[in-house]
């Protein structure tokens, strides 16, 4: 866990800390409920805080939330910390059938988890006082604060794509000598982009296998099961000691089935959900580019402006006009618009270049531990099939010696 | 350990082109297959074995680091002759070779696997190999389009094939080690009819079906190869029964230069023809009414005589809907008792059968898959490489390329343990086609004891129809010149029939005898063939299983560090 840098706060802190003990944020999602009836049912979770950090109301704190209040602080968290990759939310599942199902929710329940720890690790988002609504405020509160959110401050990040594709689009105009280039053109940000947008297909590629393997997997269950089922009706026909090793080889098909229902559940959760989660991490970094091109061009188009003013004010000057004081407000008013504009684009490339290594590392860890469940999950699996066929030989060569 | 780190990178490198990895994915055989004929489509995914784009090029069976493959063993095709020498069906085997560790004595794993597998390709039941040195192996080969010549009122007329027929034996009533003939697929019905004449009672090898839409809709390669296929398969089975090897019929078809010197089998419309000409004749006495002897031991249904045909019919009806008890029935209990239970094995035959074919296909879809995965992550591994620009990246990169190659190799080790499966499992097809040839037994047992009940019938009938003559006669003086021509008539009458009867109770025990040696034949076989799929398939499945266990176990060893650095 990252350790926490001086924070500061002004007069907050009542609580005494010890000076040996870590700062601490732990958040667990649980205990997923489903409320209300028919179209308006939904899931909520309850979301146990467990912290020392001072501008927290205690050490633990119990809050109920739904998906959208989740929504409603990735989205906060987007408007405030632009050049910041945040964690990625699990995607609105619109198929209705499958909404309610145990698994949808386990999945989403475990990446719900993943968001706000993510968030907690994070030494720049874990200050968030928009975080610390969402963990300690009532239901109505919350409920406020969300249908609160108007549409100006709203972006999602499809927006911020279009925006981004656009942008992108100049890109190509550029090259074709037709427009002055509003973008970016650092070779270094451009191998960034091209990476990025390659890794996500890439990545959407292998996750899509990882979930055929987990159907696969169901699949190879539901066969063992049914053929251990046919088998052993096939040796209560042959009757004696034949009959007996069919029920028994059906018995071991039968008892596989349920591993290998248990992989498939296995490698879902701990496989392919990890390589989702990249995929989303990923598409949250392309919003975080969209924002930061969108930042370039506004730095750029103050700059035209102000040169314009800039030309305009040496105008009147020259000709001593009495709009001067006005232009030079105007100008000045603008330059500090300019230079605040500029600074929070420096911002974002400073930050992302940060959050980038960061990402890379965390990235490879997180894939890691995923590729070492596969592994560690295929190879169960497969000692136990092992196993349990292993079991029948000695049976089957006694049968065989007394023909 | 396998695997060491050079030779998962040797691996990797196989797949470095983009292109490659392209053709990877397209040359996979079995995409879109459908598995309903799963059988000739297992046939195809075998053939493509040894070429599948996933095996790798360098190295021919594996990983040579691994022990237990460093010596392959050739046992089996030693032992047995009868396996063909470029059976690709039967590469060295993993599941030979691995196996060594679970039985005791080689041969006995070995010996497992021989009653099933000796006849090559055919994957046929056999048990003449493995008792004494005999052999008797038949392979279909070279299919060639030829022209009717003859009767052709197009022209260019109708076009049919034929194809080779070899033979290799030591048999004695061969009088040759190896001979060839061309036959067509008429010729071989025509041999189908012939052995179900001379050998009634006897479980013989179902054809292959005439497949009459097939060959219409069918690519015309496709449908001659799965012909050949099937036309080799019936033909090893037959020389694969003890008693049908050895007959006439079956020699003359193999051996016979040009036409094939047996009757042919006249279609039923010829056949009624020629009953409704007899007909007549028969009902007025001027041609035999009376079955002769002969004609007694084949079954009224393919034959020319109605009458007889119409007599056997009535006898049955009586048989089923009459009053009375009819003079001879079915009171073998045993033979009773065995049949209903084969009733009931065939109904499990069929839906083992049926969840067996699943079986093999989801496990072929998760190959396929894991496969699929393996070759998104060599492409990510390859993206990573050159796009890296801070180690994590790099880390990463190797990460996913042993994911990669042990996917890979796991993919690979499915369909190979597929292809094992396949054949072990397709015992309980096999068994299930004997199904047909038990059924055409036993109602030639039955046609049989109908006949004698006709016969039995007709000769009372005859009787009584004596008796009462004889009764009308006496009662007039000196005798009644018409009625005691009469009454001598009927005498001879009942004497042929009596011969006739006597025929057929012959025949019928003799159908009898021959049920029941091939019932207890079929069992004692059938226990075998089923204890030996149960083995191998059992065997086969830990084999692959510890390798595909063995593949990951190393990766979660190489990447455990992770689980220990996480919070």
């Amino acid at each position: 866990m990252a350790t926490i840098t001086t924070r500061s706060l002004s007069g907050s802190s009542q609580s005494p800390r010890s000076p040996s003990a870590q700062p601490f944020l732990g958040i667990t999602v649980t205990d997923p409920v489903k409320l209300g009836n028919g179209v308006q049912a939904y899931i909520s979770y309850r979301v146990i805080t467990k912290t020392n950090f001072p501008e927290y109301q205690g050490p633990e704190k119990i809050v109920i939330r739904r998906y959208s209040d989740f929504v409603w602080l990735r989205d906060r968290l987007f408007e405030k910390y632009k050049g910041i990759f945040i964690p990625p939310l699990p995607e609105k599942s619109a198929v209705e059938k499958f909404r309610f199902s145990s698994e949808f929710i386990e999945m989403r329940r475990q990446a719900l988890d993943i968001f706000l720890n993510r968030i907690a690790s994070h030494p720049e988002l874990r200050q968030s006082e928009d975080l610390r609504t969402f963990l300690q405020v009532d239901e109505e509160t919350m409920e406020r604060a969300r249908s609160q959110e108007t549409g100006i401050f709203k972006k999602k990040p499809a927006d911020l794509m279009q925006i981004f594709k656009d942008v992108q689009s100049k890109v190509s105009d550029v090259v074709l000598g037709k427009e002055k280039p509003l973008e970016e053109s650092s070779p270094e940000y451009e191998k960034l982009k091209h990476y990025t947008f390659e890794l996500e297909d890439h990545l959407a590629e292998a996750q899509k296998h990882a979930f055929r393997l987990v159907k696969r997997h169901r699949e190879l269950g539901q066969s063992l099961a049914d053929f251990g089922k046919a088998i052993k009706l096939l040796g209560a026909c042959e009757g004696n000691s034949l009959g007996k090793a069919f029920s028994e080889l059906g018995s071991k098909s039968e008892t596989l089935s349920i591993k290998l229902q248990k992989e498939a559940h296995h490698l879902l959760m701990k496989f392919e959900e990890p390589l989702k989660d990249y995929v989303r991490a990923v598409q949250s970094i392309k919003a975080t580019m969209a924002e930061r091109a969108n930042a370039f061009k506004h730095q750029c188009e103050l700059a035209e402006t102000i040169k314009l003013k800039e030309i305009n004010l040496d105008k009147l000057m020259l000709t001593r006009s009495d709009k001067v004081g006005e232009a030079e407000i105007e100008y000045r008013e603008l330059k500090a618009e300019g230079e605040e504009a500029t600074r929070r684009f420096e911002t974002i490339v400073r930050l992302m270049s940060e959050e980038i290594v960061r990402f890379q590392e965390q990235k490879t860890l997180d894939i890691g531990i995923a590729f070492h469940e596969l592994a560690k999950g295929q190879a169960q699996m497969a000692n136990e099939i092992a196993d349990a066929w292993r079991s029948l030989i000695p049976k089957l060569e006694a049968c065989s010696a007394r023909t | 350990m396998m695997g060491s780190g050079n030779q998962d990178f040797d691996e990797a490198q196989l797949f470095a082109s983009r292109e490659e990895m392209e053709s990877l994915i397209l040359d996979e055989p079995s995409n879109g297959k459908s598995f309903s004929d799963y059988r000739s489509a297992m046939s195809s995914v075998s053939v493509s074995e040894t070429h599948h784009p996933l095996s790798p090029p360098i190295v021919g069976i594996g990983d040579s680091d691994d022990p237990l493959l460093s010596s392959p063993s050739y046992n089996r095709d030693h032992r047995n002759p009868n396996i063909s020498e470029n059976s690709y069906l039967e590469p060295p085997s993993y599941a030979d070779v691995i196996f060594s560790p679970f039985s005791d004595k080689n041969g006995e794993v070995n010996g497992v696997e021989n009653p099933i597998y000796d006849s090559g390709k055919s994957g046929v039941l056999s048990r003449s190999a493995s008792s004494n040195s005999e052999y008797f192996k038949i392979s279909v080969s070279n299919p060639v389009k030829e022209q009717e010549t003859s009767n052709s009122l197009v022209p260019g007329g109708n076009t049919y094939y034929t194809y080779l027929i070899t033979t290799r034996t030591n048999m004695p009533e061969f009088g040759g080690s190896e001979f060839s003939v061309r036959r067509r697929f008429k010729d071989v019905v025509t041999l189908s009819d012939r052995l179900s004449e001379s050998y009634r009672g006897f479980f013989i090898p179902p054809r292959p079906d005439k497949n009459v839409v097939e060959s219409q809709v069918m690519q015309k390669q496709e449908f001659v190869e799965q012909r050949r296929v099937a036309l080799e398969k019936y033909l090893s089975r037959l020389a694969a029964h003890p008693v049908i090897k050895k007959s006439e019929e079956l020699r003359v078809f193999l051996q016979v230069q040009g036409k094939l010197p047996l009757p042919t089998t006249t279609d039923v419309a010829s056949r009624m023809l020629d009953g409704a000409v007899k007909l007549p004749k028969q009902l007025f006495g001027e041609s035999a009414s009376v079955v002769a002897p002969h004609e007694v031991v084949q079954p009224a249904k393919g034959g020319r005589d109605l009458l007889r045909i119409f007599k056997e019919l009535k006898q049955s009806v009586a048989n089923d809907w009459g009053g009375t008890k009819p003079p001879v029935v079915e009171e073998d209990k045993e033979f009773l008792e065995k049949k209903e239970k084969l009733q009931d094995l065939e109904q499990q035959l069929s839906n083992a059968s049926q969840q067996a074919e699943s079986l093999v296909k989801a496990q072929q879809d998760i190959g396929e898959t894991m496969g699929e995965l393996g070759l998104a992550f060599i492409k990510l591994t390859k993206f990573e490489t050159e796009e890296a620009v801070n180690n994590s990246q790099r880390i990463r990169a190797a990460d996913m390329k042993r994911v990669a190659t042990a996917a890979v190799k796991a993919s690979r080790f499915y369909r190979e343990s597929n292809a094992q499966t396949v054949k072990y499992l397709d015992t309980l097809h096999e068994y299930l086609g004997l199904m047909l040839a038990v059924h055409s037994a036993f109602s030639d047992r039955s046609s049989a004891l109908l006949t004698v009940q006709t016969l039995l019938s007709e000769l009372s009938s005859l009787h009584s129809r004596a008796e009462k003559l004889e009764t009308a006669s006496s009662k007039i003086f000196g005798g009644d010149r018409s009625r005691i021509r009469k009454i001598e008539e009927l005498k001879e009458t009942i004497k042929v029939t009596e011969d006739a009867k006597s025929c057929a109770v012959r025949e019928y025990e003799r159908i009898k005898e021959n049920n029941r040696n091939e019932l207890e034949r079929l069992d004692r076989e059938r226990r075998n063939d089923f204890l030996g799929m149960l083995k191998g398939f059992v065997i086969n499945q830990v084999g692959y299983a510890e390798k595909i266990a063995n593949v990951w176990a190393n990766v979660a060893e190489e990447t455990s560090g992770y689980t220990k650095e996480s919070s």
